[in-house]
């Protein structure tokens, strides 16, 4: 038998419950002047910016620089990460002569590298993706690498005893047994990759993007375009994700749950 | 219906080196394979069995003696020799449909013959309506099936099982014993079992081949002369499967040591005990 209760909210609207009471709450506690600071700005002086910048055209330049730089960067960080990967997965030789080095220099913080990437590259462009490439980078080896070296041997006999060649074994046996451990890497890249994005406009500050709109409204105190910045740049990640969820589904359906389910 | 070829094994030797150490896993194996023959292979852990089908099946090589197919000597694995491991080994990306055409992959068989090879082998291991199922969503008796249709859907020459229904409950094991003998009886296609479980052995096989280990030899050969379907109460079935299990009773190392101390007689030095394991 069915619930047919009516739900006061339901399922699928329940995750705005909390975002909604926050931003009344948000927009009360300006209203009754509940906080007199000049950096709390009202939702809807937020949400007036927000139309603004889409009005003007600005939010298409820094999003679609943005979003470029962050293509370019994740692409050539995931590509070369996919390929170092394995190449330290599949030929031990490979790994114990470039293991070490590797491993020595993913130790190294991410935004370490800044000042060596702005004397090489400069403060353009080049230097912005290199940085990107980086942090998409160092994901997708580690995973790639653990992803070919846990293919199970088991399921190797069964290729053998079927005279496999060993393009077969490397298409039909390695690469969907790694598949689910190169997918985990592609979605650090990403989520590395966006937040080195914002972390390249940031430190090397110059042109348009998303970091430089912040910049903006931090320099000249408008509170709102910050707040408005965040929220794009909050909603990109979140879509980068879903977009990766909806691939995730369609090519690892076969994986079974193992996990609890409360 | 598979050409059925005969298996001759002449002087089998095969050493591991351990810690610089030879350590001999099967001594001296002569066996010889009746085309159509169903053989099963009983022993201990450690007796080598599961080296033996490795060997046979080319997962393993680097071997004295001689292993003849045909009369052809064995090198490195073929499509003309299956097997079937303990797990069911699927890939859990594949459906059943498409695990069972893993077996095709190398034959020269067209896209429509692939097919319908593929779907008659589904129907021979009684999976009908599942060619679509995932592995994960069937059950360990089913994944068997799955394995065996796998390495049967090639029309292999010889199949060999390693202890394929071991990890499965009694029930469907002996559910599965009587669908690999209806296999059996229906391709006649020559099969090698090698089990721990000397009921399956009596029940399924021609000649019983019972191993001793360290090192892996064979003991004796016991002919099943019974007919099928084999009643595993009938009195003839009970005094086979006793002929095999006294193999396993007559090995020295399970006779009891003598005890180290006896009424009335001074106690044997602890440097004289002799233990029975």
């Amino acid at each position: 038998m069915q619930k047919t209760s009516k739900h006061f909210i339901p399922p699928r609207l329940r995750g705005w419950v909390l975002p909604v009471l926050i931003v009344a709450l948000w927009g009360w506690a300006v209203h009754a002047g509940a906080v007199s600071s000049p950096l709390l700005v009202s939702p809807l002086e937020v949400w007036r910016r927000g139309v603004e910048q889409v009005a003007s055209g600005e939010l298409r330049v820094a999003l679609s620089a943005s979003l470029w730089r962050n293509a370019w960067g994740v692409l050539i960080g995931m590509a070369a990460g996919f390929g170092a990967g394995a190449l330290l997965g599949a030929s031990r030789w490979a790994e114990r002569l470039l293991g070490p080095s590797f491993h020595t220099l993913k130790q190294i913080s991410l935004f370490a590298w800044i000042p060596m990437l702005s004397m090489w590259f400069g403060l353009g462009e080049a230097a912005k993706i290199a940085f990107i490439a980086l942090a998409a980078f160092f994901p997708m080896v580690l995973n790639t690498f653990e992803g070919i070296r846990s293919v199970p041997r088991e399921l190797i006999e069964v290729g053998r005893v079927h005279a496999f060649s060993p393009w077969q074994m490397l298409a039909r046996v390695t690469a969907p047994a790694a598949a689910p451990s190169i997918f985990t890497g592609i979605q650090l890249a990403l989520i590395y990759g966006w937040l080195a994005t914002l972390g390249a406009e940031y430190l090397l500050a110059s042109g348009k993007g998303l970091g430089n709109t912040l910049i903006d409204g931090r320099e000249h105190f408008w509170m709102d375009l910050v707040l408005f910045g965040v929220l794009v740049i909050g909603a990109v990640g979140f879509a980068l994700n879903a977009v990766l969820g909806v691939l995730e589904r369609r090519l690892l359906a076969w994986r079974e749950r193992t996990v609890a389910q409360y | 219906m598979a050409h059925a070829t005969p298996l001759a094994i002449r002087g089998l030797n095969k050493r591991y080196e351990v810690k610089g150490q030879a350590l001999s896993v099967l001594q001296a194996i002569d066996l010889a394979i009746a085309p159509g023959e169903f053989v099963s292979i009983v022993g201990s852990s450690g007796c080598g069995k599961s080296t033996l089908l490795r060997l046979i099946v080319g997962l393993e090589g680097d071997y004295e003696g001689e292993i003849l197919l045909g009369g052809q000597p064995v090198t490195g694995t073929g499509l003309e020799r299956g097997i079937v491991f303990q797990e069911h080994r699927l890939f859990p990306w594949l459906t059943v449909e498409k695990n069972v055409a893993l077996g095709l992959l190398n034959s020269r068989l067209t896209e429509g013959e692939r097919r319908a090879a593929v779907r008659e082998h589904i129907a021979l291991v009684g999976l009908q309506g599942f060619e679509g199922a995932y592995p994960h969503q069937l059950s360990g008796g089913m994944s068997q099936r799955v394995a065996i249709a796998r390495a049967l859907v090639n029309r292999p020459d010889i199949l060999l099982l390693d202890e394929p229904f071991g990890a499965l409950d009694a029930m469907t094991r002996a559910h599965l014993q009587d669908e690999l003998r209806r296999i059996w009886r229906q391709e006649g296609i020559t099969m090698v079992l090698v089990t721990h479980d000397v009921e399956e052995a009596v029940y399924l096989g021609d000649k019983v081949v019972v191993m001793e280990p360290r090192p892996g030899r064979i003991r004796r050969t016991v002919p099943v002369p019974l007919a099928h379907p084999r009643e595993r109460s009938a009195q003839a079935f009970a005094v086979l499967k006793e002929r095999v299990l006294q193999e396993f009773a007559a090995y020295p190392a399970a006779q009891l040591a003598e005890p180290p101390y006896r009424r009335g007689e001074p106690p044997v030095p602890v440097g004289r005990w002799q233990f029975a394991v």
